[in-house]
């Protein structure tokens, strides 16, 4: 079948104007820009929920070396099993994705923008080129934007081609400079040295959508919404055992219980909340929060039904995470295959406790001694399915299967 | 390959370094274009990107064996990429898996002999809401089930083959 429409709850970016936003972030001055981001408490969208404000700020602030100039990168390269949210954005509200572009450009003094979009989303490329092209035609793009002198700005559209691990912006920025998709050290962070060792901000599709809405309707708006600490509304990319699996926005803070009443999840055995490298929350901890503050994602949630296997789920993930290691450390290149191995034996129904113990300190060394945030969160999924559901791993027969 | 047609792919990769920038960055798009026009890079092709970007063919290589949608090895006209993660899995994948097996005569990593149907695994395509999800070269199928498995394959045999790849078996 031809895709269908993910939106399941009306969505705030269907009230925002396209050109308000922008608009009247142009009215402000670029520390006052910055400081509206702040103001809003606005965290970043793509999993690790930096705050954008500062990050945009450490932007600015930063040194060009040599003649080049800064660069604004959107993150759309949406690899997170279990994350959708993304491609409704691009597909539906691309104008306030190339907005929020615009005006991050304009705080940090930026004149190139590369959106980097997943290879396997290449059928939204037409759609993208037009709309920038209207946005040139408009004024909203290119030199002098929207008449205000000397803010010269366009954005260009580059393709990934198949590797999650080009979600983490230095690998992302590896692949952009014509590399392997091979996570860097950090510090230096891209917003000193970013692309072409430039300063540069990285932020996800969604989080560029936010600051145009935030900037058509206020800081204090966004703020109003939410908890103290995790402002503003959250779209949630739905998928697996409910009625009505699809994309769905909330105010953050919502428990997990009251999220899985909206999406006909009820009598779920488990959540797992972030995709491959979140955790699957049990039932008895269903009254959790979807926040910074207790369950950060970046949108996805998959949920599991009572007949599911957790073992299964986990030996999926593991999969995942052998098939998209970069290999160039040790712990996540050999720890995601030995936990692989682990889950196999445990499938035959051939693990000890005692070996077990030992996974569990391999997941340890993995989230501590790897390079990158996909070594360090890959046991994540491993660790919460033999914590949570030890009763249902151990001692398996070949009928538990 | 016959010199004729190697010099006219030298002379269509000069045109491209030319449109996407004689720099290190122009090297994805470049290789990119390639694949989705010829479904492979040959040794010769990466050769003359290198020769063209001026860096060691080594490096092309790396870049190209790195990324699951770059192939060195030749792939067929139709690469049918079913998404083998954990929402398309719970929706019913391993039958849609077998039966385009079925189909088509050939295992997940392999290629038909006539050279017009590659199948291969994916990871998430981020359709999960509606899994079982597949990609057929940029188009991308939903909800896909074994029956229409064989539906899907006439689809490529006749509806849009005339835009399709064009394979680089030559
Ligand atoms: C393995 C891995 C994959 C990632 N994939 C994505 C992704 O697909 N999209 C995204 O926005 N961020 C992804 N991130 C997070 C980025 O590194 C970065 O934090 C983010 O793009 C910053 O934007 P934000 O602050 O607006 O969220 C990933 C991180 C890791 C470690
Ligand atoms: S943690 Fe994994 S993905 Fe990250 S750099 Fe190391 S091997 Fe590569």
């Amino acid at each position: 079948m031809q895709p269908s429409d993910s939106r399941k709850t009306p969505l705030t970016f269907d009230t925002i104007e396209p050109g308000s936003g922008l608009a009247a972030a142009l009215a402000k001055s670029r520390a006052d820009i910055i400081g509206e981001v702040s103001a809003s408490n606005l965290k970043g969208r793509g999993g690790a929920g930096f705050p954008t404000g500062t990050k945009w700020n450490l932007a600015a602030a930063a040194r060009v070396h040599g003649e080049a100039a800064k660069y604004v990168i959107c993150n759309a390269d949406e690899g997170e099993p279990g994350t959708f949210k993304d491609r409704v954005l691009l597909t539906a509200y691309a104008d306030l994705v190339f907005e929020g572009m615009t005006i991050a450009a304009r705080a940090i003094g930026a004149t190139r923008g590369l959106l980097y979009l997943r290879g396997e989303y290449v059928y939204l490329r037409p759609h993208l080129e037009a709309v920038l092209d209207r946005r040139r035609k408009a004024g909203q793009l290119g030199a002098d934007i929207l008449g205000t002198p000397g803010f010269e700005f366009d954005i260009e559209i580059r393709m990934g081609a198949g590797a999650y691990v080009c979600g983490e912006e230095t690998a992302l920025i590896e692949s952009l400079e014509g590399h392997r998709g091979e996570p860097r050290n950090r510090p230096p962070f891209p917003v000193n040295t970013g692309f072409m060792g430039q300063p540069t901000v990285v932020n996800n599709v969604e989080t560029l959508a936010s600051v145009t809405a935030i900037f058509a309707k206020g800081a204090a708006w966004f703020r109003g919404i939410g908890t103290e600490k995790s402002s503003g509304f959250k779209l949630f990319s739905v998928s697996g055992d409910c009625d009505a699996p699809g994309v769905y926005e909330f105010p953050l803070g919502i428990t997990i219980a009251e999220l899985l009443e909206r999406v006909g999840g009820t009598g779920a055995k488990a959540v797992q909340v972030g995709g491959a490298s979140g955790q699957a929350v049990p039932a008895s901890q269903f009254g959790r929060r979807i926040a910074f503050e207790d369950l950060a994602t970046g949108g996805s949630i998959i949920v599991f039904g009572p007949g599911r296997d957790m073992l299964h789920v986990a030996k999926n993930f593991m999969e995942f995470f052998v098939e998209e290691s970069c290999g160039q450390c040790t712990p996540c290149r050999a720890g995601n295959a030995k936990l692989l191995e682990g889950i196999e034996r445990l499938e035959r129904g051939a693990c000890s406790s005692a070996y077990l113990n030992e996974l569990v300190r391999l997941c340890e060394t993995m989230q501590v001694a790897s390079k990158c945030g996909l070594g360090q969160s890959s046991p994540n999924a491993f660790l919460s399915i033999v914590t949570n559901f030890q009763d249902e791993i151990l001692g398996r027969t070949p009928a538990d299967r | 390959m016959l010199v004729s047609q190697q010099q006219k792919l030298q002379e269509e990769i000069r045109a491209l370094v030319a449109r996407h920038g004689r720099t290190r960055a122009a090297l994805m798009p470049v290789l990119q274009e390639l694949q989705e026009k010829y479904a492979s890079i040959t040794d010769f092709a990466m050769q003359v990107v290198a020769d063209e970007l001026g860096i060691h063919p080594s490096e092309v290589y790396g870049v190209v064996s790195f990324y699951a949608f770059l192939h060195h090895e030749p792939k067929g006209r139709f690469q049918i990429r079913l998404c083998q993660t954990i929402s398309c899995d719970l929706a019913g994948k391993a039958r849609v898996a077998k039966q385009l097996e079925n189909e088509l005569g050939i295992a997940f990593g392999e290629t038909t002999p006539d050279g017009r149907f590659s199948l291969e695994w994916a990871s998430c395509l981020g359709m999960c809401d509606q899994g079982p999800a597949l990609l057929v070269n940029d188009r991308v199928y939903t909800r896909v089930t074994a029956e229409q498995a064989h539906r899907i394959i006439e689809e490529c045999r006749s509806v849009f083959g005339a835009h399709a790849t064009q394979a680089a078996h030559a």
